[in-house]
């Protein structure tokens, strides 16, 4: 089929570049500069997909983001899939593949076509809550067979060969639509030297100027565009972005805006500067100082039975197509109206050496000049009267026409049918209200434009309306406007705008519209043949009076019952006809009513613009110690910690989790293993009140801490509960080093931060984050010493640098300092060293480890190690509810410091101080081979009946390769006083695993191993 | 996201910049083990959740790394002013109350 | 003892290994696409001191001026003194960046200046960050893409310093001259800013300098 709707001239698009595209496996061809719904047109397509409900055939209805039909599936291959394009949207390129996403199997052959004239009946308004609320059971199976036939579109199985990204701007004047009020509210602010982004949805600027038949200055519309547009490519600090939809008014001035950049070139971005690949779409996050909003409006259709057959559409998307596009979606038209504006589809019609058969205008007597133009071309022109229904399976046959009286809602003639293939209507123009509305604006309503206009919304956007979505509609005062508004936004942003000559336009009368949403039938209108109010969810008028009959008053309990709205085109059409169809049917007016509300986003967006760059490598940080390279060169397994990246464990060949870690912890206790510790929080605090403040936000005493020595410390919430630990050492009287676990290293910074800033400002003290600044290794086993003696001119002497202190002197060359901590239970030493020197300072060591087989060990041997201790991690063997006495760790709470620190207050509730609160205790299963599962539930009597009383959990368990047989901890309930008692964990297997009650302290409890 | 103005740094800043630390003007008391189980309970878990202006404690965490006061009017999300550790607000329901509540939000 | 422990941490014979070591910056100079928008180089190794104190004091900051010879920068500001430059980060905070090896000196000879009496902290962080120069006509859209702060010249002057919201991360960013940016990484967030700016700037072109 060659492009049978193709005017011979006009329009903008480029005639010399064919385009060959398929929709739906046919293969066509469009030209360069259509969209895809204009080359649809242009080719005669007159079915695009089936309706949600009904499944009646639909067409291409509108030429914008408005359309609620043309939603399509965009894509050759699965990896370029993209639901829910609007064909009137996308532009049209060689070797184009679109689908119908709705239509099954086929557009033109439906098997719900054939249910679809029971399914009116079967899917009443509500049908969501009348059929399938019960058996809720049977939700899955109904939404499966609903999705796929309402036609929702998918989205790919495989990966997005595009890249997407994200740009923050900041402006001073943004401005929203590139039509004329936006153009001229551009010129006016970018000549002032402010900063100015214009965004426009449409593949260029103009907006309603590029099919206009208006003229300015006497010339065609365009070239006034070209003007400004040129002008505008000159202001240095001006930001013009085509095919930019500003989808989001978010809080404080802060807006979102959607570019497709690509979208126009190619199923995918091709390469671009540097053969490096372009992002196909960018978010622009805005701030803007002021925001001229010059969105537009959109016409209205009527609604009128059979409506919804294809070859029914919105007279000024018939004047685009011709005029734009230079695409005639038909032969003979009828037009319906009840204002002066759409006369000009009639008179494009005529320009296009086409038949106009009859305009019907519900106004009595209409004398506006381009109504006189109409009729003086010979043209029928019907008053007081509407097309009211329409005839056709799969194109429009026939037009009924007769008189009406919109007040009384009745038809007061016969009519008379007349042949025809296309039908333009127009109920009037409403404002794009969406982005007012978006942080809570109400639209208000205007009588005189029978419309909504954006509410003022108590000033939380920083907003000027201007041009057609202000409630002004002639050509002239919508520059005129759009230009004011230019001047005010860069004025109340501190510039100062210049004045500028304005374009002439014609002189012309133009009469007001009357108020016409709903036409009236003969019959009832729940008789009445189907008159559609939102196409894209089968919404009718008949379905919104039986909302309203059933009690459905609020508008937005309207919309959720019967669907209007709901669809991806979020109801750009059918809204307003639907309220005011509503209003009626409940006697109320249409500000009475009021309008439903619009969040973001104004048009859909892939969630590949919503990830941006945070995907794949860059989905979030990794952090990495300076050791890392030998780590990944060591075959380490990598554990994450936080956003860290830790050696988890270092398997030799052939060895899995649990043999590695069994030989790795079996080289700690028999020689010596080493650990990479840097990714331990560590702050250093400076202060003559230094000492104080530790007093204050850990549990235990710092008072008598000498310089040269290092203490464990526990720190609470206020509550009373754990929430940190670690090692703290004294460098210097006014100095300290303190440690924090690898997850709460900022946490505790800033909980530090807080106490000082707001609570005791006026203790004297700093703290400094110095986690990036060292890096930790631990050397840990009983020849630890032999080994760092070997590359330390530190004296290790066991009386000289005892347990719990610490020295300074070089490793490997590399000054450090070395703290005698320990977390295995070994005895062991901690090397710090600027981390850039770690590196080296990591392999020294291990090359003098070789003759100790020294073995490097990760987070899960190590883990193992402190458990076989006894030694807690905060946040494995604690949550938010855990004491120290919960944790035996009473030796470590100063109950007789004289500050009231932070956690006494709260471990000193009653509740804290009961004795059966959980306790952390060991567990050793009397199975010796069986490792209970961590989290595992807790009881004391297995064969209680379910739910059974539950008595605590496992907190940590692993198999102890040192002792040979598992182990745990655990948190019981009264536990400390249960020792010897057995608990007993029933799995979700129905297996149960008993074990007895013992001390958390499995290996060496008088610590004589680590203090030799 | 909002616009916050950090009285640190001298100007405004984008709200991925900070944190909300939770209600401001929450002081410890001097003495917590004078302090009744309930007076403790109120301090540590009670806090207002008003309709209309609250006074918040922010830290900007990305920037100067301080701890600073907010008036936020909780239904229109305006901030009327930023202040100082250990100063007053300026703007407080019973003075600022001219400040009219936007209208409710119903969204679609 | 003194109240506080000073400890030359950096060894005199020893080359050290920055964060972005791995990354092999060196061999990638020279190798970049020609007509590149972004230039990246890595002032790597250089000695940094985190200083602080009460500005209000002028005994803190005449001590200040006193050991560096230059004035304590005010909010957002940055002030340099040849090799050596001192950076606002909060209103009790300072960066002081000096040539490599010349921290252990530098924080003495403040320390000395300072006194005993006044409360103050200098603390040495060079291991734990590294400075990263960009420059280049594209940097400042680059940098667009990258954080939600305003980089355009009328907020964003030659001789300003922000601390900010960067990709997923944060970090100091400084306005050094008109096409040149320094940033201020933290050593484990390196490489992940190292990913990123590659990322970023490819569409602009990228050159590694020595």
């Amino acid at each position: 089929m060659s492009q049978v709707n193709r005017l011979s001239r006009g329009g903008r698009i480029d005639r010399s570049q064919p385009l060959t595209f398929t929709f739906n496996g046919e293969t066509y061809q469009g030209y360069a500069g259509d969209t895809l719904a204009a080359a649809l047109l242009a080719n005669g397509v007159d079915v695009i997909g089936r309706s949600f409900k009904y499944s009646r055939p639909r067409g291409i209805v509108a030429a914008g983001a408005e359309e609620p039909n043309a939603v399509l599936q965009i894509g050759s291959r699965e990896e370029t899939q993209i639901p829910n394009v609007r064909a009137t949207q996308q532009a049209l390129y060689s070797g184009l593949v679109a689908a119908s996403t709705n239509g099954w199997p086929s557009v033109n052959n439906d098997l719900m076509g054939i249910l679809g004239k029971v399914g009116g009946k079967m899917m009443p308004p509500g049908f969501y809550y009348k059929t399938f609320m019960y058996p809720s059971s049977l939700w899955m199976t109904y939404e499966k067979y609903i999705r796929k036939a309402a036609g929702l579109g998918r989205a790919p199985l495989e990966n997005d060969p595009d890249i997407y990204d994200h740009i923050n701007q900041h402006c001073d004047v943004l401005v929203i639509g590139a039509g004329p009020a936006g153009l001229a509210a551009a010129l006016a602010a970018g000549r002032s030297g402010a900063r100015v982004i214009l965004a426009d949805e449409q593949e260029e600027f103009g907006g309603s100027l590029l099919d206009t038949r208006e003229t300015l200055d006497g010339k065609p519309a365009a070239e006034w565009v070209a003007k400004v547009v040129a002008e505008l490519k000159t202001l240095p600090e001006v930001t013009l972005l085509p095919r930019a939809t500003v989808n989001g008014y978010h809080d404080h001035n802060f807006l979102t805006i959607h570019e497709r950049r690509t979208d126009h070139l190619g199923e995918t971005a091709p390469l671009g500067a540097f053969s490096a690949p372009q992002a196909r779409h960018r978010v622009h996050r805005v701030r803007a100082g002021r925001v001229v909003l010059a969105a537009g409006a959109h016409e209205r259709p009527l609604v009128y039975a059979n409506n919804d057959v294809p070859g029914n559409m919105l007279a000024g998307a018939v004047s685009t197509y011709v005029r734009r596009y230079g695409v005639a979606p038909g032969k003979k038209l009828v037009l319906a109206t009840n204002n002066d504006y759409a006369y000009r589809t009639a008179l494009d019609w005529l320009d296009a050496g086409l038949q106009v058969v009859a305009v019907a205008d519900a106004r009595s007597n209409p004398r506006g000049s381009w109504v006189e133009e109409v009729r003086s071309r010979g043209v029928r022109v019907l008053t007081g009267s509407s097309v009211i229904d329409v005839r056709g399976g799969k194109r429009v046959e026939a037009a009924r026409v007769a008189a009406i009286d919109p007040v009384a809602m009745k038809v007061t003639s016969p009519g008379e049918w007349l042949d025809c293939d296309l039908v333009a209507s127009s109920g009037g123009y409403s404002p794009v209200v969406h982005l007012a509305s978006h942080l809570g604006g109400r639209p208000e309503w205007r009588e005189d434009i029978l419309a909504f206009v954006p509410g003022e919304g108590n000033g939380l956007q920083k907003r000027i309306d201007a041009g057609a979505v202000n409630g002004v509609f002639k050509l002239g005062d919508v520059i005129a406007n759009g230009f004011e508004a230019g001047v005010k936004a860069a004025a109340e942003t501190g510039f100062k705008a210049t004045a500028g000559d304005l374009p002439r336009t014609e002189k012309r009368v133009e009469e007001a519209a009357i108020a016409l949403f709903q036409v009236p039938h003969e019959k009832p209108t729940a008789r009445a043949p189907k008159q559609f109010v939102d196409l894209q969810n089968d919404v009718t008028a008949a379905g919104i009076e039986l909302a309203t009959r059933e009690g459905f008053e609020s508008v937005e309990h309207v919309k959720r019952y019967t669907a209007l709205g709901f669809g991806t085109d979020q109801g750009k059409l059918g809204n307003i006809n639907g309220l005011a169809i509503a209003a009626r049917s409940m006697g109320i007016s249409i500000p009475q009513m009021g309008t439903t509300m619009f969040r973001p986003n104004y048009t859909p967006v892939t969630f590949g613009a919503v990830a941006g760059r945070h995907c794949g490598h860059l989905f979030e940080p990794k952090r990495y110690t300076a050791m890392q390279a030998w780590h990944v060169a060591n075959g380490a397994e990598f554990e994450d910690v936080g956003q860290w990246k830790r050696p988890w464990y270092f398997p030799k060949k052939g060895e899995d989790l649990h043999a590695a870690v069994a030989r790795e912890c079996l080289a700690v206790r028999n020689s010596v293993g080493i650990l990479d510790a840097s990714t331990l929080g560590k702050i250093d605090i400076q202060g003559p009140d230094a000492r104080e403040f530790l007093n204050r936000v850990y549990t235990n005493a710092w008072t008598k801490l000498d310089v040269g020595k290092a203490r464990y410390g526990l720190m609470c919430k206020e509550d009373g509960m754990v929430f940190d630990d670690g090692v703290t050492a004294c460098l210097a009287d006014n100095h300290f080093l303190m440690t924090t676990t690898t997850g709460g290293a900022a946490r505790v910074l800033q909980w530090l931060e807080l106490y000082h800033q707001t609570e005791w400002p006026e203790l004297k003290v700093y703290f400094t984050s110095v986690t990036d600044h060292w890096a930790t290794m631990t050397l840990s086993g009983p020849n630890s010493r032999k080994l760092l003696a070997e590359v330390t001119d530190i004296d290790l002497d066991k009386d000289g640098f005892p347990f719990m202190t610490w020295k300074e002197g070089n490793v490997a060359g590399v000054p450090a300092r070395v703290f005698r901590i320990s977390f295995t239970g070994e005895l062991s030493y901690e090397v710090n060293v600027q981390a850039d020197y770690a590196l080296g300072v990591w392999e020294k060591l291990i090359e003098a480890g070789k003759k100790y087989d020294l073995t490097p060990y990760g987070t899960e041997t190590m883990h193992v190690l402190r458990a076989e201790k006894g030694f807690i991690i905060v946040g494995q063997d604690t949550d938010a509810s855990v004491t120290p006495d919960d944790l035996n760790m009473g030796w470590c709470v100063g109950r007789t410091k004289p500050f009231s620190w932070i956690g006494w207050r709260g471990m000193n509730r009653e509740d804290c101080l009961r004795e059966d609160r959980k306790q952390l205790v060991g567990l050793k299963p009397i199975d010796p081979l069986k490792v209970l599962p961590e989290g595992a539930q807790l009881v004391f009597d297995p064969k209680q009946s379910i739910p059974m009383t539950m008595v605590g959990h496992v907190t940590s368990s692993y198999m102890s390769a040192t002792m040979g047989h598992s182990f745990a901890m655990a948190v019981v309930k009264g536990g400390l006083k249960r020792m010897g008692e057995r608990v007993f964990a029933p799995l979700a297997d129905g297996s149960v695993i008993e074990a007895e009650i013992v001390s958390s302290v499995f290996y060496d409890p008088k610590g004589e191993r680590q203090n030799v | 996201m909002l616009h916050i103005f950090c009285p640190h740094c001298g100007e405004l800043r984008s709200e991925e910049e900070f944190h909300a630390a939770g209600q401001a003007h929450i002081a410890r008391p001097l003495d917590p083990n004078a302090c009744t189980d309930e007076e403790w309970g109120d301090y540590l878990f009670f806090r207002d959740n008003p309709r209309g202006l609250h006074h918040e404690l922010w830290l900007h965490a990305a920037g100067c790394r301080k701890y600073f006061n907010a008036t936020r009017h909780t239904i229109s999300y305006e901030i009327l002013e930023t202040y100082k550790i250990g100063e007053k607000p300026s703007v407080t329901e019973a003075g600022g109350s001219e400040k009219k509540p936007v209208a409710k939000g119903v969204t679609a | 003892m003194t109240a506080v422990n000073v400890y030359k941490q950096r060894p005199d014979k020893i080359e050290g290994q920055s964060p972005l070591h791995h990354a092999g910056l060196a061999e990638l100079v020279g190798k970049g696409k020609s007509g590149a928008g972004v230039h990246l180089r890595e002032k790597k190794l250089l000695g940094h001191l985190t200083l602080r104190g009460d500005a209000k004091d002028p005994a803190f900051a005449g001590g200040v001026h006193k050991a560096l010879g230059v004035e304590l920068p005010v909010a957002l500001t940055l002030v340099a003194n040849g090799s050596l430059s001192l950076q606002w980060l909060a209103p009790d905070e300072w960066l002081l960046i000096v040539p490599r090896g010349e921290e252990f000196a530098t924080e003495k000879r403040l320390r000395e200046a300072l006194g005993n009496e006044l409360h103050y902290a200098v603390v040495n962080v060079s291991g734990g960050q590294t400075l990263l120069e960009l420059s280049g006509p594209k940097v400042r859209e680059m940098l667009m893409k990258s954080t939600s702060y305003d980089v355009h010249p009328s907020n964003f002057p030659v001789g300003k310093a922000v601390g900010t919201h960067f990709a997923k991360t944060q970090l100091v960013i400084r306005h050094t001259a008109e096409e040149t940016w320094e940033l201020v990484v933290r050593r484990s967030f390196a490489d992940y800013i190292w990913l990123w700016l590659q990322d970023a700037s490819a569409e602009f072109g990228l050159a590694i300098e020595a």
